[in-house]
């Protein structure tokens, strides 16, 4: 093994390492500068001007909306995500009791769990696309409008999209619904690990199902719902593709739907000011990085152990 | 404070299942009843999760009339017609191209580089090798985002460079690739490191006794013990390649090189004046398919592999 190691190692880390260096790493670098540049991308003067953007962005209204549409995402779709994703879970896997008295999954659980997990392996833009036309209004074949129509609800119709004050919550549904399966799915694997005789024990003490559920398996599972709820809050700062698919680069009507990932893309791309652009990509690192440590912080439990 | 009001009539609308679903274990009605109402709130998932699906399905087939009338109904025939105006016409055929050009450039390099990279620092002992690892790693919680500007600059520039630079700049499939192959480094080392930290020894000695090089070692040995891990990860790689929209969206600014969720992004913004949808979601259809047929074949694996990923 001795022989040529390290003009083999040297060789094999190049490729990756390079790679990585050029279009990650030094964009990551690099955008820290810009955006303490007024440069507009178009031409090649880049005037440094310390931290005006940041400034400037304190008294930017539209980003104020961007940023109260950011929290919105990353408070309500993590919490309903979560919540449906234990309930949903804790149903596939420990939720039926055979006449024995044995604790198992409800019937068909298997189906259940590749049925909901569908939407993960899709692309955001067809999530988005199918969506825009579920609340489109009904003359352009949105369903929404029609179910509730047949179901006699008419009176809840609504030109979904166009009403400024729904298009966060929709955007908020829409997310949930993509990520619910997800979470299923890993919370299942979690609740598989737990020993069956803890249930049946649970059981035999006469405990309902919901003490059981909330006494046994959300603390036995408490570990991987820490980890998925701060990877839940990462995404769900996001929402780009979401709100740039179905309402479009202004976020919709009004703005209303606006999230920072969009107005930073606009401001680039549209508004060809890159260092106004770059400062937002910075908010965003320093939001997601606050939320990370704040969620872990936020559901730090005494850790169950197994005997 | 008037945004915070809507919530509950939007939930009303969309997702009935949810708001109660959590109050029903608590109902302390008989067990039986119990469990048939939460059997009905699976159910009622399970129809909210695939019912956009199929309806989306179901009008790729229906004419624009019907489409627009009977937006619930089945559709009277399968107009393959709308295949065909979406492929050629509404240029998903070429979207398509592009985005199986893209991904098989990108995902091969991901694989090869990413297990080079992970082989080495997995098993071998060499001054940086914490360094370079955390280099990695630390890319894991960096948002996509902070990085899109610079990025754009970065494959412009590179655009410029004499003689490589025309395969190298915005709108080439291989410049994207590439910024694939970047963004997918941080996990794909990652997980393959790990993963590679767990063959046996005793084989890598075997092959060392028998004279192996370094670089045979890893090609005749090491990598097919490593193939589990190696698929598992091709194919997080492959969903999360296929269905890339933002990072092409910056890009490939080019109309022809667009890929696919790039393309039907467009093509969605501008069926509201041509009143084409049956197109549309003949395009979504085409789109969905590939991912479709990989998650229907290796379902177990993609679930596995990609709750991986967050079980870092």
């Amino acid at each position: 093994m001795r022989h040529g190691k390290y003009p083999f190692i040297l060789a094999f880390l190049l490729p990756p390492v390079g790679i990585y260096a050029i279009y990650m790493l030094s964009p990551y670098v690099q955008a820290i500068y810009i955006s303490m540049t007024d440069w507009s991308g178009l031409t090649a003067a880049q005037t440094f001007i310390g931290f005006d953007n940041y400034v400037e962005m304190w008294g930017d209204d539209q980003l104020r909306k961007a940023l109260w549409n950011n929290l919105i995402l990353v408070l309500v779709v993590p919490v309903l995500t979560l919540l449906l994703g234990l309930f949903f879970a804790s149903m596939l896997n420990v939720g039926g009791r055979s006449r024995g008295g044995a604790v198992t999954g409800v019937r068909g659980s298997s189906i259940y769990k590749v049925v909901y997990f569908f939407p993960q392996v899709l692309s955001v833009a067809i999530i988005g696309i199918v969506f825009k036309y579920v609340f489109a209004p009904e003359n352009a074949g949105g369903i929404l409008n029609r179910v509730l129509g047949a179901i006699g609800l008419g009176g809840l119709q609504q030109l979904w999209l166009a009403e400024p004050n729904y298009l966060i919550w929709i955007i908020v549904l829409v997310m949930t619904w993509s990520f619910v399966g997800f979470y299923v799915v890993l919370f299942s694997a979690a609740m598989q690990s737990i020993p069956r005789d803890i249930y049946e024990a649970a059981l035999l003490d006469g405990s309902s199902r919901f003490t059981t559920f909330r006494k046994v398996t959300v603390p036995l599972v408490w570990d991987t719902v820490q980890v998925g709820w701060v990877y839940m809050a990462i995404q769900a700062m996001d929402g780009f593709a979401t709100v740039h698919i179905m309402l479009g680069i202004n976020g919709g009507v009004e703005g209303a739907g606006d999230v920072l990932g969009i107005a930073m893309y606009r401001e680039a791309f549209a508004e060809a000011d890159f260092g106004y652009a770059a400062a937002i990509g910075v908010l965003m690192l320093v939001l997601t990085m606050v939320v990370a440590v704040a969620f872990m912080r936020g559901l730090r439990r005494e850790r169950v152990e197994l005997a | 404070m008037t945004t915070m009001q809507s919530p509950p009539r939007v939930a009303d609308g969309g997702g009935n299942g949810r708001a109660r679903g959590h109050r029903m274990p608590g109902i302390g009605a008989g067990d039986k009843a119990v469990g048939l109402i939460n059997g009905g709130f699976l159910l009622l998932w399970g129809l909210i999760t695939a019912l956009p699906l199929v309806w989306a399905i179901l009008s790729s087939f229906k004419t624009n009339g019907e489409f627009r009338v009977d937006p619930l109904g089945l559709p009277s025939g399968v107009q393959w017609d709308n295949f065909s105006r979406a492929w050629s016409a509404a240029n998903i055929g070429q979207y398509f191209l592009n985005s199986v050009i893209v991904v098989s450039i990108s995902l091969t390099l991901t694989m090869l580089f990413g297990a080079m990279g992970a082989y080495v620092l997995a098993r071998y002992d060499f001054p940086g090798n914490r360094f370079v690892y955390y280099l990695f790693v630390g890319g894991l919680i960096l948002p996509v985002f902070l990085a899109l500007v610079p990025m754009f600059f970065v494959v412009r520039n590179l655009g410029n460079l004499p003689v490589i630079g025309q395969f190298l700049g915005l709108n080439s499939y291989l410049s994207l690739a590439l910024v694939y192959v970047a963004f997918s480094m941080p996990f794909t080392v990652f997980f393959l490191t790990a993963f590679f930290r767990t063959l046996p020894n005793s084989v890598a000695e075997a092959g060392v006794m028998d004279g192996c090089s370094h670089f045979s070692l890893f090609w005749k040995v090491m990598l097919p013990m490593a193939r589990p891990g190696m698929i598992s990860l091709a194919l997080f790689n492959f969903l999360g390649h296929w269905n890339q929209y933002v990072l092409p969206l910056v890009i490939m600014q080019d109309g022809d090189k667009r890929v696919l969720a790039q393309g039907l992004g467009t093509l969605a913004a501008n069926t509201g004046f041509r009143a084409d949808w049956t197109a549309l979601f003949a395009g979504l259809v085409i789109a969905l398919l590939p991912v479709l047929i990989v998650y229907i074949v290796f379902q177990k694996q993609v679930q596995a592999g990609l709750t991986a990923g967050v079980l870092k």
